[in-house]
C-alpha cells in the first residue's frame, strides 16, 4: 500500500500496480477485445450460413 | 477509458491479479480439448450425414469451448488437491496466478455460452449432450466420484466418451448404435490408462486422499483389473466391422492395436513388485495415448473412404 497524490492533490491509498500488472492486464485486455471480435464474426456467419438471404425476406 | 487506464485501487487489500491470457487457456486443458476436438470430429465424419463446412466447423469450436470450460470447472473445485500433486501443482489455480472464483466464473460462461452456441449453430440434442458431460464431468465425477470411490474414472469416464457422439448429433440430429460403439471405445479405455498413470503416481494420489486404485486396493490388484480391461478394450473396437458401420480393413488394423494393448497391460501384470521404475506401466501409459488416437485414426480414414466411395 502506499500513499499518492490525485490530479486534485488530494492523498488517496492505494496500490500502484507494477510494471508486470499493468503488461497482464493490457494482454488479458486484448484477449478479451479479440474473442468478442471472434464472437461477433462468428454470430454473423452462422447467421448468414443457417437463413442465406431469406433472413431480409420477412414481413416488416 | 477511465475504467481501462486506471491504475491505482482504492482498497489496498485487493489481489491484482498477474494472469495472463496463456493461464486462462491453461485451465481449458488445451490437450484433453484436442482429443475431444478429435474425437468429435470422428463422430462427424462418421455419421455420414450432409452438413455444411461452417456449421461442421463451428460445432467443433462450440463442443471444444464445453469441454474446456469442464476442465476450468474441475481446476477450480479441485485446486486443493491439484496443490499437493506433483503432476498439477503447476496449474493456474493451485499456483496462485488465476483465483479459484475466477477460475469458477469463467468455467461457467463458457459452458453457457459453447451449449447455446451448438445449440443455435447445429441442433438442440447435441447442445443437451454437451451440456449433460459439462454436468458429468464437473459435478458427477469432479465434485462427487473423485474423492469418493476408486471406481471415480471408471464411471466418470463417461464424461471423455461422449465427444464423439456429440459429433455424431451435431450433424445427424440422433443418436446411433455406431455412435454408441465409439463412446464404448473410450469409455472402456478410461480405467487402464488412468490406472497405468496411478500406478507410478501412486504416491501424489496418496498424498492429494484421492482414492485411486493403487492406493485403495493395492498394485496386484490394479495390474489385474488393467489386464480385464484390456480385453474388451481391445475387443469393443473390433464392433464397428462387426455391425457393418466400418470395413474389414480397418477391423483387422483395430484387431493388431488391441492384440498391442493386451501384450502392454500382459506386461503390466507381470510386472515385477520390487521394480519401482514401474516401465511396464509407463509403457503402457504412453501406449494407451497412441491406441486411441491411432484407432479413430483409423474410423475417421475408414469415414471419409466410405464416404467417397459410398461402400459404407
Amino acid at each position: 500500500m502506499s500513499v499518492m497524490e490525485d490530479e486534485n492533490g488530494m492523498e488517496r491509498k492505494g496500490v500502484e500496480m507494477t510494471a508486470a500488472q499493468k503488461k497482464a492486464r493490457r494482454s488479458r485486455n486484448v484477449a478479451i477485445g479479440l474473442s468478442l471480435a471472434a464472437l461477433v464474426a462468428l454470430f454473423y456467419i452462422i447467421t448468414l450460413v443457417k437463413f442465406g438471404p431469406a433472413i431480409l425476406n420477412r414481413p416488416m | 477509458m477511465a475504467l481501462i487506464e486506471e491504475t491505482r485501487f482504492e482498497n489496498a487489500g485487493l489481489r491484482v491479479s498477474e494472469a495472463t491470457p496463456g493461464d486462462y487457456l491453461a485451465l481449458l486443458k488445451p490437450r484433453v480439448m484436442s482429443l475431444v476436438v478429435f474425437t468429435a470430429f470422428v463422430g462427424m465424419v462418421t455419421a455420414h450425414a450432409p452438413v455444411n463446412p461452417v456449421i461442421a466447423v463451428f460445432s467443433i469450436l462450440a463442443i471444444a469451448v464445453g469441454a474446456g470450460a469442464s476442465g476450468a470447472l474441475n481446476m477450480w473445485y479441485d485446486a486443493d488437491i491439484d496443490a499437493v500433486m506433483s503432476r498439477t501443482a503447476s496449474r493456474p489455480v493451485p499456483s496462485g496466478r488465476v483465483a479459484a472464483r475466477e477460475a469458477l466464473a469463467f468455467g461457467l460462461v463458457l459452458s453457457a455460452l459453447s451449449v447455446m452456441t451448438l445449440g443455435l449453430v447445429a441442433n438442440w440434442l447435441a447442445a443437451s449432450l454437451l451440456a449433460f458431460t459439462i454436468f458429468f464431468y464437473a459435478v458427477v465425477y469432479t465434485m462427487w466420484l473423485k474423492r469418493w470411490t476408486p471406481q471415480n474414472i471408471v464411471i466418470g469416464g463417461a464424461a471423455g466418451a461422449f465427444p464423439p457422439m456429440i459429433g455424431w448429433a451435431a450433424v445427424a440430429g440422433d443418436v446411433s448404435l455406431y455412435g454408441i460403439v465409439q463412446f464404448l471405445i473410450i469409455f472402456l479405455w478410461t480405467p487402464p490408462h488412468f490406472w497405468a498413470l496411478a500406478l507410478f503416481k501412486s504416491g501424489d494420489y496418496q498424498r492429494a486422499g484421492v482414492p485411486m486404485m493403487p492406493n485403495v486396493a493395492g498394485e496386484a490388484s490394479t495390474k489385474r483389473q488393467i489386464f480385464a480391461y484390456s480385453i474388451p478394450v481391445a475387443a469393443v473396437a473390433v464392433v464397428p466391422t462387426l455391425i457393418g458401420a466400418a470395413s474389414l480393413a480397418y477391423g483387422l488394423f483395430a484387431a493388431a492395436l488391441g492384440a498391442a494393448f493386451v501384450w502392454y497391460a500382459w506386461k503390466v501384470l507381470r510386472m515385477d513388485e520390487a521394480d519401482r521404475g514401474m516401465r511396464a506401466a509407463k509403457m503402457l501409459f504412453a501406449y494407451s495415448v497412441f491406441y486411441l488416437f491411432a484407432v479413430f485414426a483409423a474410423l475417421l480414414a475408414d469415414g471419409i473412404v466410405g464416404r467417397a466411395g459410398g461402400i459404407w
